[in-house]
């Protein structure tokens, strides 16, 4: 089975991440490995990622994406989810999903921000 | 209930991709029969919940969504059919928060919720059948 690697962009201290394919378990699950290696090889301050293009957050995919945030954390990254669909803010509520303690922004620009404040950069 | 069928689309879910070709079914038929963003997303999250349910628990089963009618109204039916090991405690199943595996525990209440109609069959031993509805508001 092929797995797609979310590509994760450096921007000075920052890494940013915009998540443009359909969210398959193994593509999900190697993304996590990926950005704490990438957080560790380039000593990032914050991390963004970007949700704007996916239009569909199920409870795995969510557990996931909490487990990305609190590594992120363990390793002393900020991190901020951003672009959240209407609709996916909607279905997470629906599913009993708060996301509570995820720092989130409207959009990237938003987001990059908001970092930049938490940093002090 | 006098329900007249006019398009159903069958997915086998029998490894991780299933559960992602369900999903896109699930996605285009809902887009098709224009429910609202909200709806579809909700739809299309459901169908992962369930097929996940079948691929983490039975190993395999399918996932069959239908277009139903019924007193004037669209819907989208989806039947979730595995002969896996059934689901001994379903008052426990439903409960949020549950888990017997590595999630969130959101998955079948999850699916009620998002859905209008659910229901749930299942004997120990012998599979679990659960069908969810969505009607076009």
């Amino acid at each position: 089975m092929n797995i797609i690697r979310i590509p994760i962009l450096k921007l000075k201290d920052f890494l940013l991440v915009s998540i443009q394919v359909e969210l398959d378990d193994n593509t999900v699950m190697r993304f996590q490995e990926d950005l704490v290696q990438r957080i560790s090889e380039t000593g990032a301050s914050g991390v963004v990622i970007d949700l704007t293009s996916v239009d569909m957050i199920d409870s795995f995919i969510a557990k996931v994406l909490g487990d990305v945030v609190q590594m992120t954390k363990l390793m002393g990254a900020y991190v901020v989810l951003t672009g959240i669909q209407p609709a996916v803010s909607i279905t997470l509520i629906d599913l009993g999903i708060t996301f509570t303690g995820v720092r989130t922004a409207l959009d990237l620009e938003q987001g990059l921000l908001l970092l930049e404040e938490m940093t002090g950069e | 209930m006098n329900e007249r069928m006019i398009e159903q689309v069958r997915v086998p879910i029998v490894n991780e991709l299933g559960i992602v070709t369900a999903r896109q079914k699930g996605r285009e038929i809902s887009k098709k029969l224009l429910f609202n963003s909200v709806d579809q997303a909700r739809i299309t999250t459901a169908i992962s919940e369930l097929a996940r349910n079948i691929y983490l628990y039975a190993g395999n089963g399918e996932i069959l969504i239908e277009v139903i009618y019924s007193s004037g109204k669209t819907g989208l039916k989806i039947t979730a059919a595995d002969s896996g090991p059934g689901i001994t405690d379903v008052r426990q199943a439903m409960q949020m928060g549950y888990t017997s595996s590595n999630g969130l525990g959101a998955g079948l209440p999850g699916v009620k919720r998002l859905m209008d109609e659910f229901s749930l069959e299942t004997e120990p031993g012998k599979g679990t059948v659960i069908t969810a509805t969505k009607w076009i508001r």
